[in-house]
């Protein structure tokens, strides 16, 4: 019994994690209908940053703060350079682009640190658990990971409905031409919100290089979880796409515990499963 | 005129209107192509083995490519899977000869009916997503089958397997191949491998040909332009494109098993490979020109250059062709075929539907009559 | 200097001309109505002006700049702001808060603020945090109307904003120009209610296929030459 309590503790902080990696590829997705295909290269990519910096002695945190902001305005130069140049209706120039990206960053990261594995080391924090009682224990670094992916949500949630940029980015996302007639250059506002993607990709590829062994080529099966958890938790809802991210985690531990071969396994089924029952997902926006 | 019988003249006769695709170029393409397809089929009694080899890499990668550019230009879907169905033709070519004792030329042929089979659910699935998530759709797919199949032990699990010899040297014709040609036995196999991959190269054009000459290939062009406007004139675009997609599955399935049956060895990473059957297949598609017959075989000779020179260095070569994809997304969308078509005007397979009025047809029908004696 | 020039204004879609050399002036303080059937240019027209589509830096001039090239979200910093056919509302925004996204553009100050837009228009104030959306035809324009005075434009593009509502509604939407007027902006409308528009404006302007067939104050027109001009006979 405890074994499956554990299991499924374990499976709802993995989908704080899984949460984490699916947020900015739904903000990107609500707001310009473009999927980046190497969101989770991307990811990669900021752990090996704060890699190198923490290998040089700078604490993990600070190294953290400093890769966001540069994150921030790669994401930026990324949308206003090149992907704003493919705006319109046709969707392969945007996928082909990003899919481009994303073998170079992994062939490029494989060319500077080879594919040996590598891991964040937060110190302490990296074994401390805390005790639930009845036998329970949760890792804190996971646990952070899951407060964390709350918080990012809870942020979001303050830009889009309690600021004027979120609205720009909410009226750009119903009809980008009127918003034009409001002075809102849509361009820009592309360019922050892939800005904030990459920023959130900053943070989730450091609980991605905490958690687990990390190396150049585990980028697309992390795209492969966050777009499962951003479909099952319903377009254009971001505490659907954490929930989303627990039905995911949950799937995977769980099928985890039958046999360890079918964890990722169980995560596809999970999927494929909602979407043939619930095919706009678990908690789709109204309107759409 | 003759005066009618209220004195008026008699009207014009009605306007006849008759469409037609052939054009000069395409009749000259026409024969160079049947000409080009007799010197393909007896190339192996002068060709080493080497080129044999290639060329059949080059026609496998043809029909993927074709296939991928039906499914991505012609009807609009998007697939970032179609590994899944490669794998699948392979491994179930693997089962259906080590299991079932099937000739393998037989198998081949039922591993593209097995893919067919297996995409009519996977269609329902998939089609319930639009545009890039039906893309990473279709690789969720491709993952499910991979990890599926690792867990098959019977066919090597997560390690993969070999065909033995007793599969491998069953072939039919395989005797007559090494008394004709004068060769070994893996070199005989390689020579029937590609007569099989050039067979099934034909079939594709011709299928597809056939297809977007057909009404159906009409109904696809109008969805790839306006799927609600499309549906408006009666066209039923979920049907046409399901049977577009079961039709590129059954294509990359019967090439899978071909492939693996040549390499004879399988295992679930490379037979799933995004890499080596997506996104090359996606290049090769752009680099030539997407939306274009012409294009995919533009593409896979350039593609085929491209490798031959730079396989060396397996990191720059990839990320060579990351950079060559994002450029020509932003440069050359429609590939070479695309600048070249566009520059000149032209069409090697003849699909452009042309409208012939009545003075033409009377032109035509004119110079005919003129010709009897 | 007129407050709006356009001198031989074109407009395309691709490859379709839609606009045909349209040479249009408006004053300051104006009301200016263009007229004519569908088809005949005039959302096109609106569309140029404001930005939305594309054409020459001379060909369209507001307040004595050139600004035939300028995007739409810098026309509407210079004080031109369009009421879009069909109102165009944002679906995911409330009332108070598409009206807040037409003030987006902090042009300096003007008599134009949330307060202003609610005293004018005293049914939005009650449903504020409605969807914008679930409002009826007449309301909805209001919306319309009221986003695009929050950026205090110095001119406002009316594009049909009597399409789809009640005679009643009609009425009181148009009881409001006045008081717009009133604050100094300058008005444009396009209108296909030809006996309301030659009532409300100081001169018509009649397109017809891209083309200026008519223009001239209401009370110098006869019912004949309008005709004339409208279906082109």
């Amino acid at each position: 019994m405890v074994g499956w309590v554990d299991t499924i503790v374990q499976g709802v902080l993995l989908g704080g994690l899984y949460a984490l990696y699916a947020t900015g590829l739904s903000v990107i997705f609500g707001i310009m209908r473009l999927v980046n295909l190497a969101h989770g290269d991307v990811m990669v990519l900021a752990a090996f940053l704060v890699l190198v910096l923490s290998t040089a002695g700078i604490n993990i945190i600070v190294a953290a703060a400093m890769v966001a902001p540069i994150m921030f305005v790669l994401g930026y130069a990324l949308q206003s350079l090149v992907l704003n140049r493919t705006l319109g209706r046709d969707v392969l120039p945007p996928l082909l682009i990003t899919f481009g990206l994303s073998i170079i960053l992994q062939n490029a990261l494989l060319e500077l640190f080879a594919a040996d594995s590598r891991r964040l080391h937060v110190g302490a924090l990296d074994t401390a658990s805390l005790a639930l009682g009845g036998g329970i224990a949760v890792g804190i670094m996971p646990l952070i990971c899951f407060l964390m992916a709350i918080a990012v949500i809870m942020a979001l949630d303050l830009l889009f409905f309690r600021t004027a940029l979120g609205r720009a980015f909410r009226a750009t996302s119903d009809d980008a031409e009127t918003a034009q007639l409001m002075g809102i250059d849509n361009r820009a506002i592309y360019a922050i919100a892939m800005g904030i993607a990459f920023l959130i990709c900053a943070l989730a590829g450091v609980f991605l290089g905490a958690r687990a062994n990390f190396d150049p080529s585990i980028g697309p099966a992390r795209l492969i979880y966050a777009f499962e958890a951003v479909i099952i938790g319903g377009l254009g809802s971001l505490w659907g796409t954490l929930a989303g991210g627990i039905v995911v985690g949950l799937a995977q531990t769980i099928g985890a515990h039958i046999n360890p071969e079918w964890q990722i396994l169980a995560g596809h089924v999970a999927f494929l499963g909602v979407l043939v029952v619930r095919p706009r997902g678990l908690f789709p926006r109204a309107a759409d | 005129m003759e005066a009618g019988i209220d004195g008026s003249a008699a009207p014009s006769p009605a306007p006849r209107f008759a469409v037609t695709t052939t054009t000069r170029l395409s009749s000259v393409g026409a024969i160079a192509a049947v000409g080009l397809v007799g010197a393909l089929v007896v190339l192996p009694a002068f060709a080493d083995r080497r080129l044999i080899q290639d060329l059949f890499f080059v026609l496998t990668m043809l029909v993927l490519a074709q296939s991928w550019n039906l499914l991505a230009g012609y009807a609009g879907l998007l697939s970032v899977g179609q590994q899944a169905f490669v794998g699948l033709g392979g491994y179930a070519l693997f089962a259906l000869t080590i299991m079932a004792g099937l000739d393998p030329a037989v198998a081949v042929v039922l591993s593209g009916v097995i893919a067919g089979i297996v995409a009519v659910p996977t269609a329902f699935i998939v089609f319930r997503l639009q545009g890039a998530y039906f893309a990473i759709g279709t690789w969720v797919v491709a993952e499910t089958m991979r990890l599926v199949l690792a867990q098959v032990k019977q066919l090597g699990g997560g390690t993969g397997t070999s065909l033995p010899p007793a599969v491998t040297g069953a072939m039919v014709g395989l005797d007559t191949v090494r008394r004709l040609f004068d060769v070994r036995g893996s070199a005989a196999r390689d020579v029937i491998a590609y007569w099989m991959a050039l067979t099934l190269a034909v079939l594709t054009l011709g299928s597809i040909y056939a297809l977007l000459r057909s009404r159906r290939g009409l109904a696809l062009a109008a969805i790839r332009d306006s799927e609600l406007a499309a549906e408006s004139c009666g066209v039923n675009a979920f049907r046409t494109k399901f049977f577009v997609y079961v039709m590129t599955a059954i294509l990359s399935g019967s090439t899978g098993a071909l492939i693996y049956l040549q390499k004879a060895r399988i295992s679930p990473d490379a037979a799933f490979s995004l890499l080596d059957w997506t996104a090359d297949v996606i290049v090769i598609v752009v680099i030539g020109g997407i939306g274009t017959l012409e294009g995919p075989i533009l593409g896979v000779l350039m593609f085929y250059a491209l490798q031959t020179y730079f396989a060396a260095t397996a990191t720059w070569y990839l990320m060579l062709l990351g950079g060559v994809a994002i450029a020509l997304m932003l440069f050359a969308p429609r590939g070479l075929w695309g600048l070249l078509s566009e520059r000149f005007d032209v069409q090697v397979f003849a699909l452009r539907r042309t409208l012939l009025t009545s003075t033409v047809l009377d032109e035509e029908a004119g110079a005919r009559t003129s010709e009897k004696p | 200097m007129a407050l709006l020039e356009t001198h031989d204004l074109t407009a395309f879609y691709g490859h379709f001309q839609a606009l045909y050399g349209i040479s249009l002036t408006l004053q300051e303080g104006e009301t200016v109505a263009i007229i004519g059937a569908n088809g005949a240019g005039k959302t096109t027209f609106l569309k140029t002006v404001a930005g939305l589509i594309k054409a020459r830096p001379s060909a369209v001039q507001f307040a004595g700049e050139h600004i035939g090239s300028r995007p739409a979200s810098d026309i509407v910093r210079r004080g031109i702001a369009l009421v879009p056919e069909g109102r165009r509302l944002f679906p995911s925004l409330s009332v108070e808060e598409n009206l807040l996204v037409g003030g987006y553009v902090s042009r300096h100050a003007g008599p134009w603020g949330l307060e202003r837009v609610y005293q004018l228009f005293p049914a939005l104030a009650e449903r504020r945090d409605a969807p914008a959306t679930a409002l009826s035809g007449g309301q909805q324009q209001m919306v319309a109307i009221g986003r695009g005075l929050m950026s205090n434009p110095k001119l406002l593009l009316c594009d049909e904003i009597s399409l789809g509502l009640a005679p009643i509604v009609i009425r009181d939407i148009y009881a409001v120009l006045p008081r717009v007027k009133a604050q100094g902006t300058s008005l444009l409308i396009v209108e296909q209610d030809i006996i309301r528009a030659l009532s409300v404006a100081d001169r018509v302007y009649c397109f017809q296929e891209g083309r200026v067939t008519l223009s001239g104050h209401p009370q110098d027109l006869t019912k004949d030459a309008i005709h004339a001009a409208y279906f082109g006979l």
